[in-house]
């Protein structure tokens, strides 16, 4: 499965440009593999396990595929997959919808590199392929707020590129190699040396700023809200999870492990982090700014339940990437509805949007409740995870941080949904319609998959979450 | 020997993160917008030469040799697309001034 | 005992180019600049032993990046008179402050490294390199290389084309 899904997409996007095809059929193309590539984590007979076996005799590649890399992968496909029909419907020509396709599968495949890597630096190769791919989908209807926005994300985001390979290279010091096992090994030997921790710190701190965690969030959300709305679905839901969060579940777990430091720098940039997202989200008067700070927030708490330092903080990380995922995902679609019908996004200007639009209301609540830890959708779930793994490693009181700021996510998503959806009427919205279907299908679906999930939790918990990080 | 060589080891150790402070100043005091990318490109001289150093001070310089090719082709690409960002933005408000940008998003 | 004390002006003469890079305030003249710490790389790489590398660094860092910044800076307008000279007061106090800057840090950089007590392999002294080349264990990495550079080229397409259209549009 593993090597297959790097290289579709690059097969992909070589056969749609040899013989330059339609945007149209760059689009369906895009889909399908997005489609297959969900179904693939749970068949992989459906064709992957033989492009891979093929391709294997070709190439000797270091990848590996464990639980936490199914987590990314279905969770990126759900993404992308909605993210690009989001984007046809705000694509006015069909050579826009050309590059859109192509810059996806490119970035889906940086997002499955990254997730099936078992070498630091092969590490930062992909997330520079995906953060490219994205600096380009930012700007790629060329507005001025866009390319102002997407030029503070590069350079800040290339910062703390440069921050993470000086930590590689202090790595390949002492290990002698940037792999995973090597480096593992050579921290339990060296763990006291000071080029050790300070290669850790510096890893840990570009992370930090690759994910949008307070102390560094400057860049976040300009590059969200400013991004053409497909776009913003694709960043607010996977980009910046996987090339800072899932980047340093994957450093903690399979390389440098967790000690008592670490853990209190990621309680202390979680919860801050949830705390100060929240209320500069109460703040916002742009929809999709307070999406932006909301993601913050939520981002904070995974950084939380990664404080916990447990296996079971990190299943509940990871749930939580998943729902967060497809939660932020369904709330940006919801915003890319409002600004197609009405073409803008001030959220003083609304009300009442309900009555016209009452899909897009209805699955703005269920996502929005489900942001907040209401059961019984999946938010809630993940929420309980983490309280329960941060009560379970003994950090009680930011456990009951975690609890008390709910009803911050509450405030701010109450705030939102009272001024857009309900309320009286406003006279100049008379005429707003419900938003096509190419926007409501993919919002019902996730907000099927929202509720799917949290319903069946015990399921979804048996057979992705656990196995992932070995809890039997 | 080994003296020698631990005095210039750490010379490296030094110089490679004067080279990082050194772009950030250059991204952080200026308000031109190529400038930063030139400050940008100082702190990944800094990192290449700390990759070469490790190799080196490590006796496997043929490990990282791949490596340092590899981070400059990824460089080459990221700043293809800042100078793309830098026209487009110039087109825009005719400036390359960061205060003049922000003053017209207004 | 020569050959460290090539590599110590080396490593001045990159700290103090990439000073007069970063203070200094007609762009054209930085990128000049950027390409002479290019090329001091290009002569540390040498004395490291990745003689691979070195070239690309010459080729690619001091050639094709210099080359860009150039024609960027040709094709944008410099700053105005008014901007030069609010900057012109300020290049003083940068030209100052920096090298301060960069002396304290890398006294606080020296103190740092004396905990270190990693013992470096002597200098000069290289295992025998792998049979079957470098890039064996490096395939993955070839590969991101090629997604890398195919989105570079879309990035390329989408936002250097119709740039003549959009505005229209707007």
């Amino acid at each position: 499965m593993t090597i297959s899904l790097i290289f579709v997409p690059i097969i992909l996007v070589i056969l749609l440009n040899i013989p330059r095809l339609s945007g149209k059929a760059a689009y369906y193309a895009a889909l399908a593999f997005f489609a297959w590539q969900f179904l693939s984590v749970f068949f992989p007979f459906l064709g992957s396990q033989q492009i891979a076996d093929l391709i294997s005799k070709f190439f000797n590649l270091n990848v590996y595929a464990d639980g936490i890399s199914k987590i990314m992968i279905i969770s990126a496909a759900i993404t992308a997959f909605v993210s690009l029909i989001t984007s046809k419907v705000f694509a006015k020509r069909d050579s826009r919808l050309f590059a859109l396709s192509n810059l996806m599968l490119l970035a889906a495949a940086g997002i499955n590199g990254l997730v099936f890597a078992r070498d630091l630096f092969t590490m930062y190769v992909f997330i520079e392929v995906i953060a490219v791919a994205s600096y380009i989908l930012i700007a790629i209807d060329k507005k001025d707020g866009a390319l102002e926005g997407g030029f503070k994300y590069l350079i800040i985001s290339s910062v703390a590129t440069v921050m993470m390979l000086f930590s590689a290279a202090l790595f390949f010091l002492v290990a002698g190699s940037t792999g995973f096992a090597e480096i593992s090994l050579a921290v339990k030997d060296f763990g006291a040396n000071p080029l050790v921790s300070a290669a850790t710190m510096l890893f840990i701190t570009a992370l930090l700023i690759k994910g949008g965690i307070i102390p560094f969030h400057a860049w976040l959300s300009g590059a969200y809200a400013e991004a053409p709305a497909g776009v913003s679905v694709f960043l607010g839901g996977i980009i910046t999870k996987t090339t800072g969060i899932f980047t340093l579940i994957r450093f903690f777990y399979s390389v440098v492990g967790f000690s008592e430091n670490i853990k209190t720098v990621l309680l202390i940039a979680g919860s801050l982090s949830i705390v100060i997202g929240a209320l500069i989200a109460v703040t916002q008067k742009d929809f999709k700014r307070v999406l932006a700070y909301s993601s913050i927030s939520q981002v904070g708490y995974i950084v939380l339940a990664l404080g916990a330092g447990t296996a079971l903080g990190i299943g509940a990380a990871l749930f939580h990437v998943f729902n967060h995922a497809v939660f932020k995902s369904l709330l940006f679609v919801n915003s890319a509805s409002v600004e197609k019908e009405t073409g803008r996004l001030d959220i003083d200007s609304f009300g009442g949007l309900g009555y016209k639009m009452p899909i897009t209301s209805g699955t703005a609540a269920i996502a929005f409740l489900s942001a907040a830890g209401i059961p019984p959708f999946s938010g809630f779930w993940s929420k309980l995870l983490i309280i329960l793994a941060l009560w379970s490693a003994n950090c009680k009181g930011f456990a009951v941080l975690a609890v008390l700021a709910s009803l911050f996510t509450m405030a701010y998503f109450l705030n939102l949904q009272k001024k857009v959806f309900f309320g009286e009427l406003n006279a100049q919205l008379e005429d707003v319609r419900e938003a096509p279907l190419a926007l409501t299908l993919p919002a019902m679906f996730l907000c099927a998959l929202t509720i799917g999930a949290g319903l069946l939790f015990p399921y979804v918990l048996r057979l992705l979450i656990f196995p992932a990080v070995g809890i039997v | 020997m080994s003296f020698e060589s631990l005095i210039l080891f750490k010379c490296y150790l030094i110089t490679a993160p004067v080279l990082f402070v050194i772009g950030i100043y250059a991204i952080g005091t200026t308000r031109n917008i190529i400038a930063m990318i030139i400050g940008l490109e100082i702190m990944t001289k800094g990192v290449t030469v700390l990759l070469a150093a490790a190799g080196y001070f490590n006796g496997k310089p043929q490990i990282v040799e791949p490596l340092i090719i590899t981070m400059i082709v990824v460089e080459v690409v990221i700043l293809t697309i800042s100078a793309a960002y830098i026209i487009n933005i110039v087109k825009k408000h005719d400036s390359l001034d960061t205060h003049n940008i922000n003053k017209l998003k207004g | 005992m020569d050959l460290m004390y090539v590599h110590i002006l080396l490593l001045a003469l990159l700290v103090i180019f990439s000073v007069l890079a970063a203070v200094n305030l007609r762009i054209i003249r930085a990128a000049i600049l950027l390409a002479t710490v290019s090329l001091v790389t290009t002569f540390i790489l040498f004395a490291l032993k990745t003689p691979l590398a070195a070239i690309f660094e010459l080729s690619v860092c001091a050639g094709l990046i210099t080359v860009i910044f150039i024609s960027v800076i040709s094709l944008t307008n410099p700053l105005t008179r008014e901007e030069r000279a609010d900057e012109k007061t300020k290049m003083f106090k940068r030209a100052v402050l920096l090298p301060v800057i960069v002396l304290v840090c890398g006294g606080a950089f020296y103190m740092l490294t004396k905990g270190v007590d990693f013992i470096p392999v002597a200098a000069g002294a290289v295992s025998k390199p792998e049979q079957g080349g470098m890039w064996n264990m490096r395939q993955l990495d070839l590969v991101g290389q090629v997604i890398i550079i195919l989105a570079g080229v879309f990035g390329v397409a989408a936002l250097f084309k119709d740039n003549k259209d959009d505005g229209g549009e707007k």
